[in-house]
């Protein structure tokens, strides 16, 4: 499943980073950053906290900005418009347009409490993609059930485990149809017995979906499963990137070696 | 100094009549301060440029000055600036909610603030727009917080009515000394108004309390 896109896709690209610098007061989180990943391709991000992993995936849902440099989701600038042949800064609606084509899943879940499970995964289709409500919660029984929580429709977030939370906050990213899911250290807050459910959830999405998948993780044997690509930051810069079988068991650069023999070494 | 009970029974009445205009005037003030409050909160937190500082300015001018200073200025100058006489009573709604908005504005400020960063950030990456962000994911998580808070406001409105008096508008201390200066006896009527006043806002300080002990329960 994962070696459809092993290669650079040529019939065009999902994401695109150009020269994109990002900084948080004097501290540069990424800079003159350029990758892309292409329709369908999974990449998984890996480097010590504050590499500037998570940032990337912020930008992308919009929740940073760049300091300089281009995003490009598909074929739309992310945080500029074109006018003419001239790049502007984007405006709340062209910001909400691209905003549509990525989904996100956090670290801490973020349902949302006041609202039963079936419902946070119907507002947004149906105020945002104008799905009628029975298309809606229809579709939303279907995306729980794929994650097996069909029966916890009607519950509400606060009373699920932290790793049913998560997989309900999986559902709610999907039930938006994206084109690119970012997945945030999905799996850091969990009580470990509760990570290989939330896991499992995810390789069966990349197995069965095309949706195309970036994620910040420390989960080492999921990175290899799932991922087309791995991509070592550090410093907010890549230091590394190739397939996971070669990043993990023949890393080239020393700095690749030593942070996955710490990460290794703890787990 | 002797009670007299028959003067008492007698003017139970009027004063009754002045009890009515008090809890009007408490909750349609109360009303006024809850939406204008709400209003004045998030469009201070929506950051708008000009409009967000004007809304700071006015909420820090109208809480450092007195009620009963806005009232007069209600009551006597703004008819000539609008062009239109309000009656008393509902000058000195306008005066009580307009001045206790500027309080409960801040009341939903902390019930906004204490809605966690990552709830905006989830429904920012649902797409959700601006406006149902507030309504159907940040105000329902931010205003039960709260509700205790604003309780304590109307009851300190409550307590507050008697300077619509200063605006001719007849409450329950209004009657109580109209009642009193036609007898010349003022402990009947000031004693029955402060009972009346007790017997509005003591069940109203246990209710906000039980609401309390929920809210806590609850969050």
């Amino acid at each position: 499943m994962s070696n459809e896109h092993t290669e650079p896709v040529v019939d065009g690209v999902m994401i695109r980073f150009d020269g994109v610098v990002k900084r948080f007061g004097e501290h540069i989180v990424l800079r003159e950053l350029d990758f892309q990943v292409g329709p369908g391709e999974h990449v998984t991000l890996i480097g010590p906290s504050g590499s500037g992993k998570t940032t990337i995936l912020r930008l992308l849902m919009t929740l940073e900005r760049a300091d300089r440099g281009t995003i490009q989701v598909g074929d739309e600038y992310l945080s500029h418009m074109q006018r003419g042949d001239k790049l502007v800064p984007a405006d709340e609606q062209h910001l909400r347009q691209v905003r549509k084509r990525v989904g996100m899943v956090f670290q801490q879940f973020n349902l949302f409490p006041n609202m039963k499970v079936l419902r946070n995964l119907t507002e947004a289709p149906v105020r945002v993609l104008g799905q009628s409500r029975d298309e809606a919660e229809q579709r939303a029984r279907e995306l729980l059930d794929m994650v097996g929580l069909s029966d916890k429709a009607d519950a509400q977030p606060t009373q699920l485990s932290g790793g049913q939370q998560q997989r309900v906050a999986i559902a709610r990213a999907l039930a938006m149809q994206p084109d690119v899911l970012l997945l945030d250290e999905v799996t850091s807050a969990l009580d470990p017995e509760l990570v290989a459910g939330v896991l499992n959830v995810l390789r069966e999405i990349a197995a069965s979906t095309d949706i195309t998948l970036l994620c910040v993780t420390h989960e080492m044997g999921f990175a290899r499963d799932v991922s087309d690509r791995v991509l070592m930051f550090d410093e907010g810069r890549i230091v590394e990137e190739a397939t996971p079988e070669k990043l993990f068991s023949d890393p080239e650069q020393p700095r690749t070696r030593e942070f996955l023999k710490a990460v290794l070494d703890r787990a | 100094m002797i009670w007299n009970w028959s003067f008492a029974w007698s003017i139970v009445p009027q004063l009754l009549r002045g009890l009515l205009v008090t809890f009007e005037a408490t909750i349609l003030g109360s009303i006024v301060a809850y939406i204008l409050g709400l209003v004045f909160a998030v469009i201070r937190r929506s950051r708008i440029p000009v409009l967000s500082q004007l809304v700071w300015l006015f909420v820090e001018f109208v809480r450092s000055t007195p009620l009963l200073v806005q009232l007069y200025f209600l009551f006597f100058i703004l008819p000539d600036i609008i062009g239109v006489t309000l009656s008393p009573l509902v000058t000195g709604v306008l005066g009580l909610g307009v001045h206790y908005a500027t309080y409960t504005s801040e009341v939903y400020r902390a019930g906004i603030d204490a809605v966690p960063r990552g709830q905006w950030e989830a429904a920012t990456a649902l797409s959700l727009p601006r406006s149902r962000v507030w309504t159907s994911v940040v105000l329902p998580q931010a205003i039960p917080r709260v509700l205790p808070a604003l309780g304590n406001y109307a009851i300190s409105m409550l307590k507050e009515t008697p300077l619509l008096l200063s605006i001719s508008v007849l409450e329950l201390v209004g009657q109580a000394q109209a009642a009193g200066s036609e007898a010349f006896r003022y402990v009947e009527p000031f004693t029955i108004a402060g009972v009346f006043f007790f017997i509005l806002s003591y069940p109203a300080s246990v209710l906000v309390r039980r609401l309390e002990r929920r809210v806590q329960r609850t969050h």
